[in-house]
This record gives structure tokens, sequence and C-alpha cells, in this order.
């Protein structure tokens, strides 16, 4: 089962759960993302590529699925203007054993980071200004090119 | 020449004043780059979005692709900064 959400409004942690349960496994994983609200940032705006956004999604939770068997892999994740605090993306991973959704876990939010086409505004103030993406997002979804052991 | 629609993002679309704009390139564009190049020329904007070639990304009717990468028979072409989601 894969579920992909694009959205405006807050990640339901609890129905993205019962959601994940449901998928019948023993073991469920997840990823909860917060917007932070260091160095005084008061608003963070997302943007995305509608409809390109959800066929790169729908990719990482594909190749998470095949890569290690899941029952379910869930990615939500918010655009438009957020507060600190607030959930930004939540991802899910669900298998029969803690290790395989551990690890897939991982692998749908280092992915996420590097192939879904969003963009980050943090707004101080009166100051806007686009994030920079980090060389650290590519050496942790790299880690994922690796030939399995 | 096909016409291609134009998307852009982030601070791409600012620079440029547009988020989407329908173009008709001449036949001597053969890549995203060229692209890149050839619309750079149209205006200020293009080209103070286009200044630093390392700091785009592209996709080809939605298939995200490097810069050098043939147009084709492209119906949409994206120019965005590297991703920033999570």
């Amino acid at each position: 089962m894969i579920h992909i959400s694009v959205r405006h409004s807050p990640i339901d942690i609890a129905a993205e759960m019962t959601r994940a349960e449901a998928a019948g496994a023993g073991a469920v994983a997840t990823f909860t993302g917060l917007v932070r609200a260091d160095d005084g940032v008061g608003t963070l705006e997302l943007e995305h590529y509608p409809g390109a956004t959800e066929a790169a999604l729908l990719k990482v939770a594909e190749g998470a699925i095949e890569r290690w068997g899941l029952s379910a892999a869930i990615i939500v994740h918010r655009v438009g203007p957020m507060q600190p605090g607030e959930r930004i993306v939540f991802v899910a991973a669900t298998a029969a054993h803690r290790g395989a959704a551990l690890e897939a876990c991982a692998y749908l939010i280092d992915r996420l980071k590097t192939d879904a086409p969003f963009w980050k505004r943090e707004t101080r103030g009166a100051e806007a200004s686009w994030v920079e993406a980090r060389d650290g997002d590519h050496t942790a979804a790299a880690r994922w090119d690796q030939p399995q052991s | 020449m096909a016409t291609i629609r134009m998307v852009y993002f982030a601070w791409v679309r600012e620079r440029i004043g547009t988020g989407e704009e329908m173009v008709e390139p001449p036949a001597s564009v053969a890549t995203v780059a060229d692209l890149v190049d050839w619309l750079a020329e149209t205006s200020a904007g293009h080209a103070e979005a286009f200044e630093n070639r390392s700091r785009l990304r592209a996709a080809v009717d939605q298939e995200f692709v490097p810069l050098d990468t043939p147009i084709g028979r492209a119906q949409e072409i994206a120019i965005f900064p590297p991703v920033t989601g999570g």
C-alpha cells in the first residue's frame, strides 16, 4: 500500500498511524519533521511543482517498497505557509520486522529531501529568504546508492 | 519550431517575474542548457535568474534531468534551484 499526500492542511499523525497499522505488519517506523524556530524564523513557506512532486514521492515510496518488501509506505508533506512547531513532513514504513521498517523509514526521508521538488522560504521579521540546499542532504541520500550488503 | 511551456520555481520564478511562459526557441537550441542561454538574452530578469548555471536544476516533461539533456519534443520544461524539502 502506498499513500502520498501533498497538502495545505495540518498533518494528522493519528490518522496516518491508523493507515500504517491497517497495512497489517509487525513493525511501523515513522519520521516527523517540524518547522524549526531557530534564528528567529517566523514563517516557513513551502513551494512545490504540482504533479511532478506527487510523481517524485511515488517513485521514492515504490523504491522503498521494492527494496525492503514493505507492506506500506506513507509520505505526507505540507505546502504553503507554516509556523514554527508545525509538522512539515511525515513518513512511515510498515514491514514484518523492525530492521526493514527502520531502514526504509530513513530511506524515505533521505530520498524525499533530494528527489522531490519542494522549496523552502523563511521569513524573519520583514525579511524573506530562500533556504539553500545542504550538501549533507546529498550525502545522506547517496548512502542508499551503495550496493546492498 | 514547437512551442514549449516554461515553468519556474522559487528564486528563479521571482527573478524572472513569472512562474510560467510559452516560448518558441530557434532550431539552434538543442539542449536545456542551450535553452537557458537563449532565455538569458530575453530579459534582465532571465539573465539574473540564470546567472549561475551551477545553481540551476531542470525537469523535462516533469522528469528531473541534467542541463545537457536534449530538448527533443518536450512540451514542458522547468528550471529551478536545488530542492529543499523535508
